[in-house]
């Protein structure tokens, strides 16, 4: 079984959010990237950009696929992880650390609760991810 | 009636038929309103035996004037440079001469690896990092360069002189109209670009300045100025280039432009009535994921040989489907081939050589025809194998007349600018002999006298 941190939320998609003061950090999950398998590329939004909870905002591109990244909550992007261009790979060495993708200042912080608990997001892989 | 090219029967077509409900191939044509239809049969002549086709289709391409016929001294993006035997010979082989491309790694090694030697030839000469395997032509290559100048800078403009190619920008401005991309007018007062109305057209919503160099009436344009200029906006520099003139010319990209088109016709295909042609496509590193077209990359197999595969297809529409970066898939591979052979056969001595021979017979046929009463050359600035002449007769009455003599006099630019109506667009590239040269002034002078 995947590694599944307690104290973050989870997207059904495969996303997980980190509460970071008044900011959210925001990575794709270890069972994610188990999936993708060898993580080569990931487009990221500009810094200043707006976000849509679960809506796109890049892409992540691995040796098997490409998948769309969706947004845990809506927001401004304030910062992005400008190392994943140069190494990708940290999303799978590293995914609920060095392997984050962005944070984003929520504006709608109601869309937290929205998200999935650990609990549930561990049931959720359980069932196969979908 | 039964043909020897529809593979069905009379009784298969009525089972078809049948099976839809219509009574008759007619019915199915019922929608189309009458005055749309012919309401007769086409008007073709009996079939002919093969011979007596050969010899009517002989006669019939024997009244076109062309670069073998006759003296050509025709330009505006398609030139009568020479193209060396090796070329026919090449692509004529079985592995080759091909409608379709094929990519699979394990059956075409040799065809991609061909495309990969094109565009790392066509990295090298426009002095960028990364080459697709070619787009249709000079115009759909400029027209994708500005779709992806929008992509890449999320703005909505283009800056395009009119010095760039008319045509070109026809199609770029067809392209653009979809995702609403703005074209933007840059003045080109006496032949080249004006970088000074520039600097107020482009601003924070310039997605790029567009620029051709040697431009479209064959002036040379100031691609380093350009590009700072662009630069400071944010927006990218799109250049516009001919690769056999860059042998002698330096790479649009050794002075900062972010993507370079072009048309390469001139590297060995030939000018035909208009195509196929071959567009050039090529572009920095960092912009390579909104590359458009197919891109062919080097790899190892798993015993650690060297070999070649398609590469970056994520951007590609069979597999991003709808949200693809890069939405055409075809490219013109014959004619990339001819180039690849055309740029090996030639070798980097001989590229220099024939823009060397262009510059230097062009400059002198500027300077022949000048000295005809009433001609002159109608813009000042340095021209590289290319230059507009005024003429003291319309144009339009002394193409026909120098025709029967033997010599495509040029492109008159009336079509393309109405207040250029005067004058002649002359191309001369490394063929041309100087006897050619004196023959042709000589008769401009007789039919301007």
């Amino acid at each position: 079984m995947a590694n599944v941190p307690k104290e973050l939320r989870y997207t059904r998609e495969h996303e997980w959010a980190k509460q970071d003061g008044d900011r959210v950090r925001i990575g794709i999950t270890a069972y994610a990237q188990e999936q993708l398998g060898d993580v080569v590329f990931v487009e990221l939004p500009k810094v200043g950009a707006k976000v849509t909870a679960a809506k796109n905002f890049g892409v992540v591109e691995s040796v098997k696929a490409v998948s769309d990244l969706f947004s845990p909550l809506s927001g401004e992007v304030v910062e992005i992880n400008g190392e994943l261009a140069q190494k990708p790979e940290t999303v799978n060495q590293d995914p609920y650390g060095k392997g984050w993708m962005l944070v984003v200042k929520p504006s709608n912080k109601g869309e937290w609760d929205q998200l999935l608990t650990a609990q549930q997001y561990e049931e959720l892989i359980a069932q196969g991810g979908h | 009636m039964p043909s020897r090219y529809i593979a069905n029967t009379p009784d298969e077509q009525k089972q078809m038929l049948g099976v839809i409900g219509a009574g008759s191939v007619e019915d199915l044509l019922v929608k189309i309103p009458p005055k749309a239809r012919l309401g007769r049969p086409l008007g073709l002549t009996p079939a002919l035996a093969e011979t007596d086709l050969i010899r009517h289709m002989t006669a019939l391409a024997a009244r076109n004037a062309n670069a073998e016929s006759h003296v050509s001294f025709l330009g505006a993006g398609s030139y009568d440079h020479y193209i060396p035997s090796p070329i026919n010979h090449m692509i004529l082989r079985g592995e080759f001469f091909t409608a379709y491309t094929p990519y699979q790694p394990e059956a075409s090694q040799g065809t991609l690896r061909t495309i990969y030697e094109y565009q790392t030839m066509i990295a090298e000469l426009t002095g960028m990092d990364v080459a697709n395997a070619s787009i249709y032509d000079g115009a759909s290559s400029l027209a994708e360069a500005a779709l992806m100048a929008h992509s890449v800078t999320e703005r909505k403009e283009i800056v395009l002189s009119r010095a760039v190619h008319p045509l070109y920008k026809r199609v770029t401005a067809t392209y653009c109209e979809g995702p609403g991309v703005r074209l933007r007018d840059l003045p080109a007062p006496d032949g080249v670009t004006d970088l000074a109305a520039a600097r107020q057209l482009v601003t924070a919503k310039t997605a790029a300045l567009v620029i051709q160099t040697p431009n479209f009436y064959g002036c040379l344009e100031d691609v380093a100025a350009a590009a700072e200029l662009a630069h400071a906006a944010g927006a990218l520099l799109v250049v516009v280039a001919d690769p056999v003139n860059l042998g002698v010319l330096e790479g649009p990209g050794k002075l900062g432009a972010d993507i370079v088109v072009g048309e390469g016709q001139g590297l060995g295909v030939p000018a035909s009535f208009g195509g196929p042609n071959l567009g050039v496509f090529a572009a920095k590193t960092e912009l390579v994921r909104r590359m458009p077209g197919r891109l062919v990359g080097a790899t190892v197999d798993r015993d650690g040989k060297r070999g070649f595969v398609l590469t970056l297809q994520t951007r590609e529409q069979h597999i991003r489907r709808a949200k693809a970066t890069s939405n055409i898939c075809t490219n013109v591979a014959l004619c990339a081939l001819m180039a690849t052979i055309y740029m090996a056969t030639l070798g980097r001595r001989g590229l220099v050589k024939v823009g060397e021979l262009s510059t230097a017979k062009a400059h002198y046929a500027a300077e022949r025809l000048a000295k005809v009463p009433g001609v002159s050359l109608r813009f000042p600035a340095p021209f590289f194998k290319e230059f507009a002449l005024k003429l003291p007769k319309a144009p339009d009455r002394l193409l026909p007349r120098l025709a029967k003599q033997g010599f495509l006099a040029g492109v008159p630019l009336k079509s393309f600018d109405r207040s250029l109506a005067d004058c002649l667009l002359v191309a001369v590239t490394e063929k041309r002999t100087k006897a050619e040269i004196d023959a042709f002034a000589a008769a401009l002078e007789k039919a301007v006298a």
